[in-house]
């Protein structure tokens, strides 16, 4: 695969960058990223993994745009209002750069189709906003055997980490199961400052784009903490636990499911 | 005795992970804790007794992402 000119041009600021030059450019071109979650975290995440030229987006969603999204959703604009985010997603992507191509999933993910969807891609991003569908990313993940690069935020903190299923620590090494429904607050009920969904999901971007290029050093047995009050990171080690449920010594977890109700607790389904 | 709670130096009167969850009024049920980089089964948190210079970490669930 050769680059145009226009395309020489256009990844130039890239090209220019030794651990990334032509040869990581064209990694990059090459790579297929899905993005689970088209909407705070998956918008960041999806405009500059556009941006930086990824071969082919993989976008999962099963919503349509919803007037309270646009305050931190930037992949949608206001006329997106009641069209699907998968739609609307693709047609930003494209528009900022055509060489980018799109897969659309307009569905929710479930231990039905993750596996399905997740072996079409080299590394997955948790664009989530609950709790059965974030252990279910880390359970495909895994059976998958894709990196995963984890995310989530609620009201002024964010969290970041990366997931090599087998190497690295993963979300159910740390946290065994979906916390009990109602107990979690979820970012409808509490609420999440707009800007956070871009400073997590930009992390998330360039985890997945250092996965793609084999550069750097990973976020894995790492829990990377953002506060925004405090306009702090902290760094949390964790490691692989041989008591996980999944990826430990005597996993219970043997084969995908749905853990928990997605729509039950800390997950309030947005208004129909 | 003082042990590092996410980080900051905390004067404790000591016990278990659960009383200090309980001083906290954290409930067990939404955070993962671990002591010395080490992630605590939250069977394990009545038997766990801290240690001069522990250092815990309360990671809480953080679910949301749309």
């Amino acid at each position: 695969m050769d680059f145009t000119e226009e395309q020489i041009n256009r990844y130039s600021r890239h090209i220019l960058l030794p651990e990334v030059g032509g040869k990581g450019q064209k990694k990059i071109a090459k790579s297929r990223i899905l993005l689970v979650g088209a909407g705070g975290l998956g918008s960041p995440a999806a405009l500059y993994l556009a941006a930086a030229g990824v071969g082919t987006i993989g976008l999962i969603d099963s919503d349509v745009v919803d007037l309270t999204n646009l305050q931190r959703q930037v992949l949608h604009h206001t006329p997106d209002v009641g069209r699907p985010k998968v739609v609307s997603g693709k047609e930003k992507i494209q528009a900022l750069n055509p060489d980018v191509s799109v897969s659309m999933y307009e569905e929710r993910l479930t231990a039905g189709n993750a596996l399905k969807i997740f072996n079409d891609y080299d590394v997955i991003i948790d664009g989530v906003d609950n709790f059965p569908a974030k252990f279910l990313i880390n359970d495909a993940s895994f059976f998958a055997n894709k990196p995963l690069v984890h995310g989530g935020i609620l009201r002024f903190d964010g969290r970041v980490t990366t997931i090599i299923p087998k190497k690295s620590a993963c979300y159910r090494c740390v946290f065994k199961a979906p916390p009990p429904p109602g107990l979690v607050a979820s970012c409808q009920e509490a609420g999440v400052i707009g800007v956070l969904a871009g400073i997590i999901g930009t992390i998330q971007a360039t985890e997945a784009l250092k996965l793609v290029l084999g550069i750097g050093r990973p976020l894995t047995d790492r829990m990377l903490d953002f506060d925004a009050k405090k306009t702090q990171f902290r760094e949390i080690k964790v490691r692989r636990n041989p008591n996980c449920v999944l990826c430990g010594e005597h996993p219970t977890i043997t084969e995908l499911f749905d853990d928990g109700d997605p729509y039950a607790g800390c997950a309030v389904r947005p208004s129909a | 005795m003082q042990v590092k709670i996410n980080g900051n130096p905390e004067e404790v009167t000591g016990g278990t992970v659960l009383d200090l969850l309980k001083t906290k009024n954290i409930e067990p049920q939404m955070v993962a804790v671990e002591v010395n980089d080490k992630v605590l089964d939250r069977d394990h948190l009545a038997t766990t007794h801290l240690n001069e210079g522990d250092h815990v970490e309360f990671l809480f669930y953080m679910g949301g992402g749309r």
